[in-house]
């Protein structure tokens, strides 16, 4: 009984020196040295300023000039992070979808005649897991790409080569559906505007 | 539904298979102590920690002694952890300045983690310290993971013994499962995940401001060393609320495959172990078998279910796929396929909010974890588990064709069933009892999020996952509440909800590997018989086949009355609550 107590002790205390401390610290210096962007949150930067992280999605609404984000239910609050966690047949996140589909035609229906309910994709109405999902469907930017286009003055078929350079469609598409990162797309675009 | 989701799926079946008899074989030569190639590395680290927690000559345990030292361990683990969490303020690398848990949330944490739960009521990046996470949360995944590793190679043996009644060492068992095989596969894992663009640091919170000129605070940490041992040890503690849902945790499609191929791993290739410590690897086969077709079957009905829109996108007018709280680079594919994936394995990682399923899509996260978390299950308890409803198959098979039932040449009597029965009853008591006197008294309403089926659905998932050593969550339940302030100011626990919640898991845990280690020490060194005529075989499709009909019927029988009060009903109604 009390030999196992003792073992019991100098275990947690052995183990959670080499697991709670060598290891993490270990695997930091080997992340810092092998990947540094990524093992710091991929951050990009714009004209020298950090402007965000290529993983965290951010609030573009009314910014008519840049690609939309999907829905959030944080807030695109990436440090209190949360998803609606509202049910299936719930009839508050039925009014919310509803909300955000018509917020959704009102601003892109003058860009794109003829938009239907049948045609705005779902990640467009639906809040991300995480609330800071930094991606859009293709469906999605090709819709928005329409009316950025127009805002910015920018051709079409430009902004549509902006949108397929920033899209991610790994192994053909194996290991998801090709998606599309919003500020990576944003910043291209101000970036066009530039030169 | 995609074909390239049905090829993911199947790749992973193929890989599983794959690695299944190479790390199934090399945990069998680590446990049997023959020398591997990282013997000439860790050698002499082993050597030592085994000579300080066992002695120079570890004297075998029999099942009295060796739940004695699990016990005993596991209590010193929890205490452990609970100081660490009620003392954060006053600890290093706590760059936010967090405070200290509060007591009832604290023991809800302690007992997720100690029990190999991961259950969440905590929301690690808005109360928990760099410190709390590494020393804390991170370093119990690699324990209580190794606790049932251990445990599972000991009730292992215990079926395979031909004489003796020893099951092994707990200390040399626990050293060998840390060093030889979770600490090696988390550094490899870990480092992968950094690749991918999970993060690893240990700075403090950063501020910024967006491109559109909003401001936005990033939370950093050491995150890639722990979501490694959550996975491949079956806890599964995000360290953030949101889980892998967060790309900061699971940044891509391709670290979301892997990470599931992590979740699935060392679980799978323990029926392997087994087969070969029993000396006929098709045992351990048959179990495998068993487990991926559960998987399949569960994969089968919860990925259609996901592809579809809910009665509430529907009735609002939208289309396409049920979006809600998924993640676009994962889709309905890749949630579906982490959340059967999690809730087979006893692994509380998810990638989406699994409240925000279809009825049925959520139905099958349920009933993944009330077969008693034995499609694959937890390490080692996935075994043992697994291994008590073999004899209750054998049992039933017994009385079918009235012979006196036997397992590999061993007779199963009285005593074996009696404590099956145990292990194999306990857990659905204490669901049921739990979800029953939450639903029923005022206490277990204050943690109800949604209105209707939904809100009896978060309950019953609640107990089932934390009564199961899951720890996936239909997240609106809420067992804390955090004002809007920076660190945990004014955060407090809910009562109810923490203690009953963390009294399940504790007794969800223990109780059924204390009945799984008296099974073993009962059927070790028992006389064999030698394999006749009318022996029933039980490495054959046949058994295969009625070790899947037991367990089901078994789970069907305890759990459907109440899944048809929740998810089911939801399932069936496109009406709105």
């Amino acid at each position: 009984m009390l030999r196992q107590l003792r073992s019991s002790l100098q275990a947690v205390i052995m183990l959670t020196l080499l697991l709670g401390l060598a290891y993490p610290l270990v695997i930091t210096g080997l992340a810092q040295v092998l990947w540094p962007h990524q093992a710091n949150g991929s951050r990009v930067e714009q004209d020298g300023r950090l402007v965000g992280s290529l993983l965290i999605g951010q609030d573009f609404r009314d910014q008519e000039r840049y690609f939309q984000s999907r829905p959030s239910a944080s807030v695109y609050d990436a440090v209190a992070t949360a998803a609606s966690n509202l049910g299936p047949n719930s009839r508050r996140l039925s009014l919310e979808i509803r909300q955000r589909l018509g917020a959704f035609l009102r601003r892109e229906g003058p860009y794109n005649p003829g938009l239907t309910d049948a045609a705005v994709p779902a990640d467009a109405v639906t809040a991300s897991g995480s609330g800071v999902d930094p991606d859009i469907s293709m469906a999605n930017a090709a819709i928005q790409a329409h009316r950025v286009a127009a805002v910015r003055g920018l051709p079409l078929a430009a902004v549509m080569r902006l949108v397929a350079e920033h899209t991610d469609r790994l192994a053909g598409g194996l290991f998801g559906p090709g998606s599309v990162n919003v500020l990576a797309l944003n910043l291209a675009l101000d970036a066009a505007r530039a030169p | 539904m995609t074909a390239s989701g049905w090829l993911q799926i199947g790749l992973l079946l193929v890989l599983l298979t794959g690695i299944t008899p190479l790390l199934g074989g090399y945990i069998h030569r680590v446990f049997g102590g023959e020398r591997v190639l990282l013997t000439h590395v860790l050698g002499p680290a082993e050597r030592r920690l085994s000579a300080l927690l066992a002695g120079r000559e570890p004297a075998g345990q029999d099942w009295k002694g060796y739940a004695g030292s699990v016990l005993m361990f596991s209590a010193v683990c929890w205490l452990a952890l609970f100081l660490i969490l009620r003392t954060q303020s006053i600890q290093p690398f706590n760059p936010q300045g967090f405070r200290s848990g509060p007591w009832d949330l604290s023991f809800n944490t302690a007992s997720s983690l100690v029990s190999d739960t991961g259950w969440q009521f905590y929301a690690g990046d808005t109360t928990l310290s760099n410190f709390a996470q590494m020393a804390g949360i991170a370093v119990h995944g690699f324990l209580s993971a190794a606790v049932g590793v251990a445990t599972g190679i000991a009730v292992a043996r215990g079926f395979a013994n031909r004489s003796g009644k020893e099951l092994g060492n707990f200390w040399v068992d626990l050293t060998r499962a840390l060093l030889y095989v979770l600490l090696p596969l988390a550094i490899v894992g870990s480092v992968f995940l950094v690749s991918e663009g999970a993060i690893q640091t240990l700075a403090g919170n950063v501020h910024l401001s967006t491109l559109a000129g909003g401001s936005q605070t990033l939370a950093l940490g050491p995150v890639a060393s722990q979501k490694a041992i959550m996975l491949l040890g079956s806890a599964g503690a995000g360290f953030y609320a949101v889980n892998s849902t967060i790309p900061f945790e699971d940044p891509s499609g391709v670290a979301n495959f892997v990470q599931v191929l992590m979740i699935l791993a060392i679980p799978a290739a323990l029926t392997a172990t087994y087969g070969r410590m029993v000396g006929n690897r098709r045992q351990g086969w048959a179990l495998y078998a068993v487990m991926l077709a559960m998987f399949l079957g569960a994969a089968a009905v919860a990925y259609p279910a996901e592809s579809r829109p809910s009665p509430a996108m529907r009735a609002a007018g939208a289309h396409g796929l049920n979006m809600e709280g998924k993640e676009q680079r994962l889709q309905a594919s890749d949630s579906t396929l982490m959340a059967v994936a999690a809730t087979a394995v006893g692994n509380g990682s998810t990638n989406a909010a699994l409240d925000s399923f279809t009825g049925l899509g959520g139905s099958i996260p349920m009933a993944n974890m009330m077969t008693g978390e034995v499609i694959f299950g937890s390490v080692g308890s996935g075994l043992f588990g697994m291994l008590l409803m073999v004899l209750l198959a054998v049992f039933v098979a017994g009385l079918m064709v009235g012979r006196t039932p036997e397992y590999l040449g061993k007779r199963i009597e009285a005593r074996e069933i009696k404590l099956v029965t145990i292990g194999a009853i306990a857990v659905p008591l204490i669901v049921l009892f739990m979800t029953a006197w939450a639903i029923s008294t005022r206490y277990g309403m204050r943690s109800i999020f949604n209105a209707g089926p939904q809100g009896f659905s978060e309950t019953l998932y609640t107990y089932t996952s934390q009564a199961n050593n899951n720890g996936s969550a239909f997240a609106g339940y809420v067992g804390f509440s955090q004002p809007h302030a920076p660190g945990n100011v004014g955060a407090a626990g809910v009562t109810f909800a923490d203690l009953a919640g963390g009294a399940a898991m504790l007794v969800g845990r223990f109780l059924p590997m204390l009945a799984a280690l008296a099974v073993a020490g009962s059927l070790s060194g028992k006389r064999t018989i030698a394999a006749g005529e009318g022996t029933m075989r039980t490495d054959t499709a046949v058994f295969a086949a009625l070790l899947l009909a037991t367990i089901s019927i078994v789970a069907l029988l305890t759990f459907v009355p109440a899944l048809m009060l929740g998810p089911l009903v939801q399932a069936l109604t496109p009406r709105l609550f």
